[in-house]
């Protein structure tokens, strides 16, 4: 048994310890809103929060993650108001909408370290997320919206 | 999770994900679930496609599979223009299989080849149309007074004294009257949804990884299969030994298929663990001479055959000129890399089949289920969950028929899922091409004769679809079509049977061949010391739907102003699925000497427009997917073994490498064409013809960044 801490509530696991966390989150947990694109941390679509941090679940053993916050899609915004979640709504971004799981937790990750990140910000900070549906322009442009929707959140 | 509420109604119908706590989920998509709760006899049900339900309920069902190109909001928007319904409270619902729901352009259910809104524009508009007419006529009765004297206006009927009744008072009576064949519809000028930029309907459960995709769904008691497939093409299997693989805690069976051996387990990491530990023999002897470099030298020699299928000949196409050009082109096979793996869930009875799958082919696929099982197609079922991502791959079964046979073979629900090396490994590729391309030039610059030679495999005789033996118009497509002025023109193919497995991708033909067309005209536009727009201007005189495009692309880019130093600009047009796109790039090179797009300005044709922002989006979507396939794409065979397995070896583009895509829509009424595919086809001769003119060099093979 292995405790996990996801979406704020504790959870004992019966999963083997070498079992990538992105599995123990779909095929246990059944939270399938993180997704598998490659296995090899190389598409970005299972990208989860490990403590506040934008981290693949696909290469993440879970005998690494006990006790760690971990966020996924599901646990992001108890209503899907995240500004991010709002923004990206906003611009109706998602075509296939595989990726945009991974897409939204990048981006409020980046957003949470970096409030008002830049073309060249946003380009460093979501290499790792492909989109194949070609998304990227309209994603750029709701992450521009979300920063500015919080900066006035946080002078208001 | 919070309660349904107005806005989660798309939840419901797309799997009871909410109501489960996202702990369990129940998986539904069939109708009798959604009509549950009403009684079936009065509800209006005028056709196979709206559904009213007499507590006002408006079910629009949605035939075709939706995977990005946003037919669950374009469609459902065509009904509810003719119906008048109140777009804020319709419940959109995809079909069951039926051949109610057939694909008007295939006949068949099935989606592909940009058909959804130019098949379904009028049916859907007449079915829409019909349902309210009937409303009419039930209003009209119970008010008595004359039809002519009533109206709706977002779900009701309004009386001539201003009396409102709703559709969902009148169903009942509504569903009492006949249909009526040829109902009057509305004049464009009355849309009010059509033409306007509605939101997506899946929009809300995609932020919040709530949309069911085929990888998601949940059975009880279903297990999790991966498949060990055979390494080379054409390998076979000696033998197996399941010990290792049954040792895996969390395996459950190890059983052959045809596609190779299924490890079925608790869940997919224990699949794919009890895989890596299977032990299996191949028999690798048939492929293993086959390399890319053997099957360019056998394309090679099929340039000169004498075998080839003529596709188009016109006048005298070895007529002499005042000069002979020619030059010979190559494109690479490409994996369509769908974001989401294939793959798909079945569970098996001795007397039925049901199938969770992103398919875009459900009609097809239950007759092959049933054919397989020896059960009768009424004994199946397909539920079309949503597809990540599509491109022409999911219109194949092969990951269908793996789950059905897994699921046979056990007993047990079980859904297959390829790994990402499983799933570009699979072979069911864009045609790796060469072409041959040539043309005398007359004194004045223009062509007198145009000649070329495609060699590909065929697509027809991969897929079963269409016919064999005969010549394979995707094969010359983008070609055959060659749309400048020239009187003498001799277009034929020769076919290419071995090497990878070959499937739809998209734009098909086009994805290859206009890179060659529209590489080739740039070619003969600088040879004759001419502007390569105002070359291809001249040659599409008699060509308005494309003169309008390249004029309005060009136009918007500024063609011919200045740029910085370093900076180019190239141009292509094409014809592609009745609709035209043109497309002018920015280029420059990265300090690597590959190519940097900077901007993509593209014109856009495709007749009425039903959303202009799904419009724009699949331009764009399209040109970043053939920018992929221009700079990176291609896959490659050593030792009859596919070299690529995933991103790293496959690389696509990323948010980095996107330029600003600008996209411009021509006004129109003529009937809507094809969105999904038509920017893709222009991109990559855009590019060459942009590098071109940077340095001079003829990048006559894809991709581009192979021969820097
Ligand atoms: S599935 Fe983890 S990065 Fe692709
Ligand atoms: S929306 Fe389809 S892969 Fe990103």
């Amino acid at each position: 048994m292995i405790a996990l801490n996801i979406n704020g509530h504790t959870q004992q696991l019966d999963v083997e310890p070498d079992t990538p966390l992105l599995w123990a989150l779909r095929d246990t947990l059944k939270l399938t809103g993180t997704k598998f694109g490659c296995g090899q941390a190389l598409c970005g679509a299972c990208t989860v929060h490990l403590d506040g941090q934008a981290t693949r679940s696909c290469v993440l053993p879970v005998s690494a993650v006990a006790g760690r916050k971990i966020t996924t899609i599901e646990g992001l915004h108890p209503d899907a108001e995240h500004p991010v979640q709002q923004a990206w709504r906003a611009h109706d971004v998602p075509q296939c909408g595989y990726c945009q799981s991974g897409q939204i937790m990048s981006a409020a990750a980046l957003l949470a370290h970096n409030p008002k990140p830049s073309d060249a910000d946003i380009d460093t900070a979501m290499a790792g997320n492909i989109c194949r549906c070609g998304t990227y322009n309209d994603i750029r442009a709701a992450i521009h919206t979300a920063a500015r929707k919080m900066q006035k959140g946080h002078s208001a | 999770m919070s309660p349904t509420n107005a806005m989660d109604r798309r939840t419901f119908l797309q799997g009871s994900v909410a109501a489960a706590g996202g702990l369990v989920v129940a998986f539904s998509l069939t109708p009798t679930a959604m009509a549950a709760s009403t009684d079936s006899d009065h509800v209006f049900a005028p056709n196979a496609f709206i559904r009213i339900s007499p507590n006002g309920a408006v079910t629009l069902m949605v035939s075709m599979a939706e995977m990005g190109q946003g037919v669950r909001t374009a469609l459902p928007m065509i009904l509810a223009e003719e119906l008048d319904a109140d777009w804020s409270r319709i419940t959109v619902e995809q079909a069951p299989v039926d051949e109610k729901y057939n694909n008007p352009l295939f006949h068949m259910q099935g989606t592909g080849g940009s058909s959804s809104v130019r098949a379904f524009y009028t049916p859907l508009r007449t079915a829409g149309a019909a349902a309210r007419s009937m409303l009419l006529d039930a209003a009209a009765e119970r008010l008595g007074v004359a039809v002519a004297d009533c109206g709706t206006a977002t779900g009701y009927v309004i009386g001539p004294q201003g009396q409102r009744l709703s559709y969902g008072d009148l169903a009942t009576a509504a569903a009492k009257r006949a249909v009526p064949e040829h109902p009057t519809l509305k004049n464009p000028r009355e849309f009010r949804l059509i033409g306007h930029e509605i939101g997506r309907t899946d929009t809300a459960d995609k932020v919040r990884g709530r949309a069911t995709f085929g990888i998601d769904v949940e059975l009880p008691g279903l297990l999790t299969a991966v498949i060990a497939r055979p390494p080379a093409l054409g390998a076979t299997l000696k033998s197996f030994d399941a010990t290792k693989a049954l040792a895996v805690k969390g395996v459950r069976y190890v059983t052959p298929i045809s596609a190779g051996i299924a490890v079925v387990a608790d869940g997919f990491y224990a699949a794919r663990k009890g895989r890596d530990a299977l032990e299996v023999d191949w028999d690798e002897t048939a492929s293993s001479s086959l390399s890319s470099a053997s099957i360019r030298a056998t394309m090679t020699e099929l340039l000169d055959s004498n075998t080839a299928m003529v596709a188009k000949t016109q006048g005298d196409p070895d007529v002499s000129g005042n000069r002979r050009i020619e030059a010979t082109y190559a494109a690479p096979y490409l994996a369509h890399a769908c974001m989401e793996p294939m793959n798909a869930t079945a569970h098996v009875t001795a007397s039925s089949c049901e199938v969770y799958a992103p398919t875009q082919a459900p009609g097809p696929n239950r007759a092959m289920v049933a054919a397989l099982l020896g059960l009768k197609p009424e004994q199946v079922t397909i539920s079309q969950t949503y597809l990540g991502g599509g491109f022409g791959r999911r219109f194949c079964p092969d990951f269908i028929t793996a789950a059905v046979e897994a699921s046979k073979a056990t007993g047990v629900p079980v859904k297959v899922v390829y790994t990402r090396e499983d799933d570009m490994r699979a072979q069911y590729y864009r045609p790796g091409a060469v072409a041959r391309l040539s043309a005398t030039v007359e004194d004045s610059g223009l062509p007198a004769s145009f000649k070329a030679r495609a060699v590909a495999a065929s697509i027809n005789r991969a897929s079963g679809f269409g016919k064999q033996n005969e010549l394979d118009g995707q094969a010359v497509e983008g070609l055959a079509s060659w749309p400048y002025k020239t009187a003498n023109i001799h277009v034929d193919w020769a076919e290419y049977k071995a090497g990878p497995g070959v499937w739809f991708w998209r734009s098909v033909g086009c994805s290859q061949n206009i890179f060659f067309a529209e590489s080739f005209i740039d070619e003969l536009a600088h040879l004759s010391g001419r502007d390569p727009y105002e070359y291809r201007r001249e040659l599409l005189k008699d060509e308005p739907r494309l003169l309008g495009v390249l004029d309005l692309a060009a136009s918007k880019a500024g063609w011919g102003t200045p740029l910085p130093t370093g900076h180019a600009r190239g141009i292509a047009v094409a014809e592609s699925f009745s609709s035209y796109v043109a497309e002018v790039v920015e280029v420059s090179l990265n300090p690597d000497g590959t190519p940097k797009v900077h901007r993509v300005v593209a014109a856009v044709d495709c007749g009425t427009v039903v959303n202009p922002a799904i419009v724009r989006r699949q331009t764009q979507s399209a040109i970043v997917y053939g920018l992929s396939a221009a700079l990176w794409g291609e896959i490659t065979v050593a030792a009859g073994r596919i070299e690529q397995g995933n991103f790293d070896t496959y690389p696509v583009a990323r948010m980095p490498h996107v330029p600003q895509i600008d996209v411009h829509v021509i006004e129109s009424t003529a009937a809507p064409t094809g969105i999904g595919e038509p920017g893709t086809p222009p991109i990559a001769p855009a590019i060459a013809n942009a590098l071109y003119v940077l340095n001079g060099r003829r990048l006559r093979e894809l991709p581009l960044t192979k021969s820097v």
